[in-house]
């Protein structure tokens, strides 16, 4: 690559957009396979899934070496930037999908439902429900176990900002110790939320309660499990001796993420365990 | 300029050892190859969802049934409708995006190239699955385009494949809108402000803002339909307290986006060469810009005009009637624009040009007889008739379909280095119009008349119409073939064209040599 770094960084041919393109179309193509008991799904999914590892570890070891090499300009880290910001805006909107599920059953279908008393007599709109033809077996209040997850979580931010304070007056270890403190917290809240669901009697088919529960924090989970191994990834860097006081979007860009993640989190404790 | 840019290209193409052959498709990281493969797989898929719409007329050319089980009918209309906007209308508009957005704002690329290329390359695992859906037992999905549960949830392996399509559609395009916001917002060249920017590029930012928007929502609906499918829950199943129209809400949050996603580059394109022939500047460039913006907002407040018939409260009906019809008043302030453009201007009729009046033209109707669908009482009456296809056909073939023609005219000069064939090119041009009318117009008639779409049999009264219809269905999908053969001829040879072909057309990518080198604008050029 002969460009300097007054120019913008352009990539040279790269093969790792069609090993992407193949590692998706096993994941989703065994899938479907897998949900309709066709015996070649789970093996072709396996597969996709371990080409989609080797295809992250390649493609953003690649990006890690540009960046350690000094490849890249402001405008370059301008554009990753708007590019991970737009990413969670895209991130924001899927939620926002879901949660819409969830006011539109609470506060619209559900008294449609209780009003169409011909079909089924003496059902009374009320939250949690499972519907009129199921049981809803036990629910879950905010006062327990996710209230003591909100306040790891919002540790964890906190502890986030204080390594990220480190990272700017150049003091390693700080920014080690609020990492491992992080990413320790992440995990707690992931292992938390395990044990709060072998805890519950309803399941994901417990009727529209069952099903909004388990589809938003479950996705939200999902969130912060990918979220903790970022920021493993970037304290792995941080150890290799990356980024410094200004050069460090790899960090902040995990930082934001983590930070969506957890406000996530707030509205799933307003709206799904507490009102 | 243009040779002190050549100079540079020969530079930066050694020292990226770019390989030939396939690999140089495979590997590309270069936004005009890039941007041919998006045109390329868009045409394949049009005339493979063509190939399906003459399948429709050659049933529907007589009552009774000829040639499809009406299995196979609903699964021939439900496959047209999905193929034709992921795989054909969208593809293109991001095809055109690849292609000039970085030549009209003199970037040297886009700014993510090799996710410019994953974008590319997931619409093939997603095309794979969705033909390759043809063959499995039950056949493809026939529960129409939108998917509504609670039929969608009985559907076969059929139905997954698809639901998976569109995820995997939804990422390339998800992926593929960042960069091109990203690539508007910091790669443009010093001195073009926003205010500066071509109308194209304006409407392509926009335009990727609703799909990043968009898409997520469309990803979540899919999501509780597998769920609902495959793991118990249930979202869209009144017994367990969910409800079926939960589905249409959150998948038409997506679809009426999803309509001005497929239309608003479409105005680019027409405000780019309705000037250049009119010889005159776009007249009310800033209005247009706030047209556009305002068309995008109100896009998310009138989804549920889809559903007028499936069970709302009044209130929420009166509400979406009046915001719908809102959206008319950008639309016209853009239509305004267009005819205030060419007034007086010193116009010319090439290719292009015809197409963009014609669009202009008919996208007018289309738009109209989508303000008669607004209107509630009327819509009880044509909803899911021939009234709603002929309107929706009006807007996107005679609106985004047709604009993309006329922009694969207009700067087929600049993508090949020739000049197309200017007669076989305005051939092209009236057999797609007379033909394109000739079937849709009918359909206005048959469906204020009460002919249910989606039925491969109908009663004898319709016959002389949809005959009428299959005769013009089929001369529009033969006619296509000429643009593949005048396409293809301009590739392969032609007069030679300048720089800038167009004696009216302004902006930076006419400042580059014909065909545009691999590699442009890798220093900016400053904009006054």
């Amino acid at each position: 690559m002969s460009q300097s770094t007054k120019n913008y960084y352009l990539p040279g041919p790269s093969f790792w957009p069609l090993i992407a393109s193949i590692a998706l179309f096993l994941i989703f193509g065994g899938f479907a396979l897998a949900l309709n008991q066709i015996g070649s799904g789970k093996p072709l999914m396996i597969a996709g899934v371990l080409v989609f590892v080797y295809l992250l570890h390649g493609w953003f070891g690649e990006v890690i070496k540009e960046s350690v090499s000094k490849v890249y300009n402001k405008q370059v880290d301008l554009s990753f930037r708007w590019g991970m910001g737009w990413f969670i805006f895209s991130e924001v909107m899927f939620f926002f999908g879901f949660f819409g599920a969830l006011f539109y059953a609470r506060n619209v279908s559900l008294h449609w439902i209780a009003d169409a008393q011909l079909l089924w007599p003496g059902f009374v709109a009320s939250w949690p429900s499972a519907g009129p033809k199921l049981v809803l077996e036990g629910s879950i209040g905010p006062w327990g176990l996710p209230a003591i997850n909100t306040l790891l979580l919002l540790t964890s931010g906190a502890t986030l900002t204080w390594a990220h304070w480190g990272l700017m007056k150049n003091n390693r270890n700080q920014l080690t110790i609020g990492l491992v403190l992080t990413i320790l917290l992440g995990f707690a809240f992931v292992l938390l939320q395990a044990h709060e669901y072998g805890e519950n009697v309803f399941t994901i088919k417990s009727g529209i309660y069952g099903a909004t529960f388990y589809m938003l924090t479950g996705f939200h989970g999902l969130h912060v499990t990918m979220g903790a191994i970022m920021l493993t990834i970037i304290l792995l860097r941080v150890r290799s001796g990356h980024f410094d006081a200004h050069n460090h979007f790899g960090f902040e860009a995990v930082a934001w993420y983590w930070h969506f993640v957890d406000v996530v989190w707030l509205f799933l404790f307003i709206f799904v365990y507490w009102l | 300029m243009s040779t002190a840019t050549a100079k540079h290209d020969d530079h930066g193409h050694d020292s990226h050892g770019h390989p030939t052959g396939l690999m140089r498709w495979v590997k590309s990281t270069n936004h005009k190859d890039i941007g041919t493969m998006y045109l390329w797989f868009s045409f394949t898929m049009f005339l493979f969802a063509g190939a399906m719409a003459m399948g429709i007329r050659a049933e529907l050319f007589q009552p009774g049934l000829q040639f499809f089980q009406p299995q196979v009918f609903n699964q021939l209309t439900t496959l047209h409708g999905l193929i034709m906007i992921f795989g054909a209308i969208m593809p293109a508009f991001v095809g055109f995006a690849n292609w000039q957005v970085p030549l009209m704002i003199g970037a040297p690329d886009m700014a993510f190239p090799r996710l410019n290329n994953m974008s590319f390359w997931l619409l093939i695992p997603a095309a794979l699955l969705l033909v390759a859906s043809i063959f499995v037992p039950g056949g493809a999905v026939a529960g129409g385009w939108t998917m509504y549960p609670p039929l969608a949830i009985q559907g076969g392996l059929s139905m997954d494949m698809s639901i998976f399509a569109l995820h995997i559609l939804g990422v390339s395009s998800i992926v593929g809108s960042i960069n091109i916001i990203t690539t508007i917002f910091n790669m443009r060249a010093p001195g073009m402000t926003l205010m500066k920017m071509p109308m194209f590029v304006w409407t392509w930012l926009i335009t990727a803002y609703l799909l990043i928007a968009a898409m997520p929502v469309l990803a979540g609906a899919l999501t509780m339909m597998i769920t609902d499918r495959h793991f118990g829950t249930h979202f869209f199943n009144a017994a367990g307290g969910g409800d079926p129209v939960l589905f249409q809400h959150v998948f038409w949050f997506f679809g009426h986006p999803e309509v001005y996603i497929m239309i608003l580059p479409a105005f680019g394109i027409l405000s780019t060469i309705i000037p250049t022939f009119s010889r005159k500047p776009l007249f009310g460039y800033a209005s247009m810009v706030y047209a556009t913006t305002a068309i995008a907002v109100l896009s998310f407040v009138v989804w549920a005009h889809h559903m007028f018939t499936t069970g709302m409260p009044v209130a929420g009906q009166l509400f979406f009637m009046y915001s719908t019809m809102l959206i008319s008043v950008p639309t016209g302030v853009k239509v305004f624009n267009w005819v205030a453009t060419m007034w007086k201007g010193s116009m010319t009729f090439e290719t292009p040009m015809l197409f963009a009046v014609a669009v202009v033209f008919l996208f007018t109707i289309g738009g109209l007889s989508g303000l008669v669908c607004a209107i509630l009482p009327v819509d009880i009456q044509v909803q899911d008739t021939y009234y709603v296809v002929a309107h929706f056909h009006y807007v996107l073939f005679s609106g985004a379909a047709m604009s993309i023609m006329g922009g694969v005219y207009y700067w087929l000069p600049k993508w090949t280095g020739h000049m197309y064939d200017e007669t076989l090119g305005k051939w092209h041009f009236w057999l797609t119009t007379i033909a394109f009318n000739v079937t849709f117009f009918p359909m206005h008639f048959t469906g204020l008349a009460g002919m249910p779409r989606r039925i491969p049999d109908y009663s004898q009264q319709f016959a002389e119409f949809n005959m009428i219809s299959s005769y013009g269905a089929f001369a529009l999908g033969l006619s296509q073939l000429l643009f593949l053969y005048v396409v293809i001829k301009c590739i392969k040879g032609g007069a030679k064209a300048p720089a800038s072909p167009w004696e009216g057309a302004h902006g930076l990518e006419w400042t580059v040599p014909s065909p545009a080198p691999f590699h442009t604008f890798e220093t900016p050029p400053v904009v006054k």
